[in-house]
Formats: C-alpha cells, sequence, structure tokens
C-alpha cells in the first residue's frame, strides 16, 4: 500500500523528482524503512498508456514546459525552447530512455589526473573512485536486469545491429556486441522479455525495459514507506535561521500552492531543473540560490558529445524494427589522445521512425537533397556516437528571464561546443562514414546532436567544497540535510550512457542517507 | 466538403471528373466555383479563405520544399489545408499567406511561382525568401504536417505502431540477408 504523508510531518525524506535519481532513492529509502515522498512534475501515466507514436508520445511523456537557450550549439538554431529531450511524468527519464547501461572506466573518473590541463576545460577528478562505485554498480546491474552481466544472456541483434557489426568487422573493432542493456532478454523481475518492437524511446509497452515507473516505484509503495505525489512542480525550496532546509512549496495539478515539510530534501530534477531549482530558492541568506557557495550550481554543464550517423544502401534495412539501442562499439572510448582529443565515445545503434528522422536528420534542411535520403527510409542504418564532452564553467544553467506557467523563471542552457567536443565530433563521423561506407553505403549523412537526453554536471561532486556542489555522498558542501540525487551530481561525463551511474549512485546514497538519519546526524 | 485522404469527395461529380482528366489539365485545376481538384488522385478540395490559386500555389510550395515523387498531391495538399482553415476564420492569417503567395509570384515573374516550370526555378525563388518567417513557419509545420500522416507512411515503408502485432520479434526484426 502507497504511503499517503501528512503535509506537516518533517520526519519525511522529501525527493524532488521520480526518474533514475530519485525513483532509486525513494524505492531503496523505503525498502530501509525510510519515509520518503517524491514529488513528480508530471502525472502518472502507467506503461499500458503509452503509445508507439512518435510525436503523439512526445505530447504525452516530454518535458514541454517552456526553456530557454543560448549558445553556439546548433540546438539554440534549431529547437531553441527544447534544449533537451527528457520527460515529464513519473518514471522521469526511465521511461525514454533507451536502456544502454555501462559503468564509467576507471581513467574517467579521474580526468584532472589523466588528462593533463585542457585550456578552457573545467576538468576535475570525481571525489570517488571506480573502486567505490563498483559494489553499487553490482547491486545496480542486478536491480535493473542488465544483459550480460549475472549470467543474463544479450539481446538478439536486430538489422540495425548487423549493419553495425558487418561494419565493425570490416573496420577491424574488437568490442561489438547487443550491449549491455537494462532490457530484459529473458522474463525476468515479474516483467516480460523484449518483444523487438520499436519505440524504445516512447516508453516500453512490454514493461520489458528498466523504468522506475514499474520497477522501484510500485516495490517502495508496497512497504508502505513511500509516497509517490505526481502532478507537483516544486517551485523551491524551503530552510530555517540556520540555513537547514525544512521542506518545499510546490504546486499541485490545480495549480495551487503546497507545502511539504520534510527532514532531509534530495534534488532529482534532472541536470537542467535541479540547478534551476536550487538557483530559483534563492532567500536572504542564501542570495545566489541555495548550496551554492562555490557558484557552481549551474555550471559546468555537460550533455555528452553526441552526433548521429546514418547511411543509406541499396537494399532494405528496416533499421526501426526491434530495439532503438540495439548493439554497441566500445573501441574509440578508450584514452588516446593520439586521436587528438582526450576522452573517447562509443558508437551505438540508432533509429528513428520516419517523423522524426523528417524532423532531426538535418533539422531546417529542405529540398531534393534531404528528401532523398527520407525517400530511402527504409534502406537506412544508424548509429549514435555518445563521448565525453568537456566541462566549461560557462556551460551552465541560468535563470531566464522568461517564465513558466506558474510564474516561476525557467531554466536557460547556455552551451558552446569546447574545441576537444569538435575534434572527437569530427573524428566519429569520420569512422562512422568508414564502418557504413565498408557495408556499401551508397550516402552517408553526418547528423547533429539531438536535443540533449544525457543532461550531466550542474551541481557536480567534488572534494573540496570550492570547486563543486556536492560531496562524494551528493550531499551539498553547504547544507547538510539537502542532497543532489541524478545526474547533475557527475564531476565529469565520462562516454558512457549515465543511467546505470545515476542509479547506483542512489543506491549508494540511500545508505549513507540511511545511517545518517539513524546516528541521528542529519 | 473536407478533404480526407484516400477518398473521392463529391465536390467534384464523377462526370466533370471525368471531362476534366480528358482535357488533360494540370494535375490540380480549379473549378469555376473555386474547388480544387485532382482528376487522377480523385480527389477535391473546396477552399473557403484563400484564393484558390493561392492555395493551388502553395500544394506546390509544399511539394517543392519537401518533394518526393512517390508522394501524391493530396498529402501536400492536406498538409497545407490548415492555411485555408485558418484564412477562413482570420483576416490577419489571410493577409499574411496572401502576401506570402504574392510575393513568390513577383519574385517568380510574370508567370508567377507556379508558371516556373523547372522545380530548380521554383526552389530559387524559395531559397531568396528563406528567411521570411512565413516561409519558416510554413517548413517548420509541414515537416509535421506532411511526414506525421500516418496514410503517408507505407509509402516510405516505415510500418509505424508495432506494439498490436507483437512487435517485431517474429516478424523480420532480424531478416536482413545481403550481408
Amino acid at each position: 500500500m502507497s504511503a499517503k504523508f501528512d503535509q506537516n510531518d518533517d520526519s519525511v525524506v522529501v525527493i524532488v523528482g521520480s526518474g533514475a535519481g530519485g525513483g532509486t532513492l525513494g524505492n531503496e529509502l523505503a525498502q530501509k524503512g525510510v519515509k520518503a515522498v517524491i514529488l513528480e512534475a508530471g502525472p502518472r501515466t502507467e506503461y499500458t498508456d503509452f503509445v508507439n507514436d512518435e510525436w503523439e508520445s512526445f505530447g504525452q511523456l516530454a518535458w514541454k514546459d517552456m526553456r530557454t537557450t543560448s549558445g553556439d550549439w546548433r540546438v539554440h538554431k534549431d529547437f531553441p525552447n527544447l534544449p533537451a529531450w527528457i520527460v515529464k511524468s513519473v518514471g522521469g527519464s526511465t521511461t525514454h530512455w533507451a536502456g544502454a547501461s555501462l559503468r564509467l572506466q576507471e581513467h574517467e573518473l579521474k580526468t584532472a589526473t589523466t588528462y593533463g590541463r585542457v585550456p578552457g576545460a573545467n576538468l576535475l577528478d570525481w571525489p570517488i573512485t571506480l573502486a567505490d562505485l563498483e559494489p553499487y554498480y553490482a547491486r545496480a546491474e542486478d536491480k535493473m536486469g542488465v544483459t550480460r552481466t549475472n549470467n543474463l544472456p544479450g539481446l538478439p541483434g536486430n538489422n540495425n545491429f548487423k549493419v553495425l557489426k558487418a561494419g565493425a568487422d570490416k573496420l577491424g573493432y574488437k568490442e561489438c556486441h547487443t550491449g549491455r542493456m537494462a532490457i530484459n532478454s529473458i522474463e525476468r523481475d515479474d516483467r516480460n522479455s523484449c518483444h523487438q518492437t520499436g519505440f524504445c524511446f516512447q516508453g516500453c509497452k512490454w514493461g520489458a525495459k528498466w523504468s522506475t515507473l514499474y520497477t522501484e516505484i510500485p516495490k517502495g509503495e508496497k512497504t508502505g514507506n513511500l509516497e509517490v505525489r505526481p502532478d507537483s512542480h516544486v517551485a523551491h525550496i524551503e530552510h530555517d535561521a540556520s540555513g537547514k532546509v525544512t521542506g518545499v512549496v510546490y504546486f499541485d495539478k490545480a495549480g495551487k500552492i503546497q507545502r511539504q515539510k520534510a527532514r532531509i530534501v534530495a534534488v532529482a530534477g534532472n541536470s537542467i531543473e535541479s540547478p534551476r531549482l536550487l538557483l530559483n530558492s534563492a532567500s536572504s541568506k542564501f542570495p545566489d540560490g541555495l548550496a551554492n557557495s562555490s557558484g557552481q550550481v549551474g555550471r559546468n554543464y555537460m550533455r555528452h558529445l553526441t552526433g548521429s550517423v546514418y547511411a543509406v544502401f541499396d537494399k532494405p534495412v528496416h533499421m526501426y524494427r526491434g530495439t532503438t539501442m540495439a548493439g554497441i562499439i566500445r573501441d574509440e572510448a578508450r584514452f588516446d589522445p593520439k586521436r587528438g582529443f582526450v576522452g573517447g565515445y562509443e558508437f551505438e545503434t540508432l533509429s528513428l521512425g520516419l517523423p522524426f528522422m523528417a524532423a532531426f536528420l538535418d533539422p531546417g534542411a529542405w529540398g531534393r537533397e534531404f528528401t532523398a535520403a527520407l525517400d530511402s527510409y527504409v534502406n537506412m542504418a544508424g548509429l549514435w556516437i555518445v563521448g565525453e564532452d568537456m566541462p566549461q564553467e560557462t556551460n551552465r544553467i541560468t535563470l531566464s528571464d522568461a517564465k513558466d506557467q506558474w510564474g516561476l523563471p525557467v531554466a536557460n542552457v547556455n552551451f558552446d561546443d569546447h574545441p576537444n567536443d569538435l575534434a572527437m565530433r569530427a573524428h566519429a563521423y569520420k569512422q562512422g562514414f568508414a564502418l557504413y561506407d565498408a557495408v556499401g553505403a551508397t550516402r552517408t549523412y553526418p547528423t547533429p546532436p539531438y536535443p540533449s537526453t544525457h543532461n550531466l554536471g550542474t551541481n557536480r561532486m567534488s572534494e573540496n567544497p570550492r570547486d563543486g556542489v556536492v560531496n562524494k555522498n551528493g550531499q551539498t558542501h553547504d547544507i547538510k540535510n539537502l542532497f543532489v540525487s541524478d545526474g547533475s551530481q557527475f564531476t565529469t561525463g565520462g562516454a558512457e550512457n549515465p543511467t546505470l551511474t545515476i542509479v547506483s549512485l542512489a543506491i549508494r546514497q540511500a545508505e549513507f542517507i540511511a545511517d545518517q538519519m539513524k546516528g541521528n546526524v542529519i | 466538403m473536407k478533404l480526407k485522404v484516400g477518398e473521392d469527395h463529391g465536390a467534384v461529380s464523377r462526370r466533370a471528373f471525368l471531362q476534366r482528366s480528358a482535357l488533360g489539365v494540370a494535375a490540380i485545376a480549379i473549378t469555376p466555383a473555386g474547388a480544387l481538384i485532382n482528376a487522377s488522385e480523385a480527389w477535391g478540395l473546396e477552399v473557403k479563405g484563400l484564393k484558390p490559386q493561392t492555395m493551388k500555389t502553395l500544394i506546390l510550395v509544399a511539394r517543392d520544399i519537401y518533394p518526393h515523387d512517390k508522394v501524391p498531391d493530396r498529402f501536400y495538399a492536406v498538409a497545407m489545408k490548415s492555411y485555408d482553415d485558418s484564412a477562413a476564420k482570420d483576416p490577419a492569417a489571410k493577409a499574411a499567406t496572401e502576401a506570402f503567395v504574392a510575393a513568390l509570384d513577383g519574385a517568380a515573374g510574370a508567370g508567377g511561382y507556379a508558371g516556373l516550370g523547372w522545380e530548380a526555378e521554383r526552389v530559387a525563388v524559395l531559397r531568396a525568401m528563406s528567411h521570411d518567417p512565413m516561409f519558416q513557419t510554413i517548413r517548420g509545420g509541414l515537416v509535421v504536417s506532411l511526414y506525421n500522416n500516418h496514410d503517408l507512411w507505407p509509402i516510405f515503408g516505415y510500418e509505424g505502431e508495432s506494439y498490436s502485432k507483437g512487435g517485431y520479434l517474429h516478424r523480420g526484426f532480424d531478416d536482413i540477408d545481403w550481408l
């Protein structure tokens, strides 16, 4: 039975957001007997309600509230009010994610040490190591049913993967397989196995792909210690004279202002909304926003390198059939500055349906060159480039002059590519072209980055409070009962899809919070 | 009379239709009553807000923006119909659309936009207008209204929704045979 807590109950942990970070933290705390309330800005859309239709699903799940952008990134030009394609619904972006579940590499947690000084990059070593994370990665992989871990079989390869694999073999890449995916390759955890339906981005109607919506959240609710309140948009966090946070103020579905008291507040609204919330919580005591004595709240926004290569062949591929992210090549994820850049990147298959291909292949393009690509849609294969982008202080979330439907200043996302990002992307496009050319592509297309899905780094972890917003437990340096529980904690981004790391950090953070509460430290 | 894809609507009688076919007129003709008809595709469209010729030009503009030779005119007509609907309701919308098409016609010279015989000639006119907000609106709307028409998808081989058919697990997710 789901709990129902009194809004004046100041013994609860309030979690803002129900995705990979918030949803996992809520369940982990509930399992330990800690009472938690998750406030989710979006509605509760169950997986049976998902739709296999790109635009309709976008309308159903995506975060469409106003945001603004600036900077030299192309998203600013093509999608000025859609910097990110993330979700406003219970389960957050775990409804939309593709399922790739990769561990960060050891050196990626020590970039300042490994990469050395990179001009313009605000590199910093994480305050934790891979060894610290490994036990939590293992628990997360087990929880999420990640293929190729714990003796779970890999998913079968679809057509898009087979093209990728053939190209990888021709190029001599060694590590190419159908990925480590949080998608059931066998029935497990009372959930279906993958039926190769496609539409992974539109929410898995089989429940085969792990999402907090139908795993963590109902499990937490069953303990009687977790309440999820959908349609609850947190406006700001409140604190007392000593600076401790005391609760949150939020708008309910009807737009009425509500208040939930709290012993602890954990912010998990994704790397755009979380810093926005801290900045919108500015007070006379904290005029620059909560937990911002370092001035780093909102800074070092990372989005992974990204970019896609689509290739057209003289014969059919039907890339959209089956798992959207159906396979991976990991060879380029290594650290090898001989390539002309630090950090590495992954190749992962990707496909879009015809409507989104038209919107994203080359946004704004028109005319016969563009439509020739779509005419060959059935003969198309595609991949996504996921690489480590450089943290830059000036790539940041700030409060915009624009207001949302609640009258709250919205987030502006400023982003300029770093020269290292440009060098890596150029390398990845070239390798992607070579890969598809090797299997007979007649045309290849360098598709620019989509609106961001891997939003990272805007409340980063640091050993020294001067360098970041939170410590190695995601606890803010400034306020001991205020936590950050999403990807905004990332000190640097690595080359790997971030969800597994977010989940692992949430499991780890739940242990820390429960211990601190038990010991009455918080 | 609403235009619906794949159906022969009564705006044009079967006889009028055959007559016009026999005349061998351009793909889309304008009836004396001001409707657009496409005889070979068997559809008609009553124009309510815009000048019929303006609507006809807009359909051609849509094809020139996203030219697909396998795609019949009716899909472009459906995708652009909202401009006529808006014009019927909103004088400002009507004025903006008429002004845009008039500008295209002006730039094209004596025969107007539709009088330019080569796509490349018409595209040159569009390119010169591509920073016009109305062009941006038309292109931005069209990328959704054209490609999100479910009836269009089979022309591109896109199969759409698959959950109700059990996904592709037993329907060819890995059927590639030429690698």
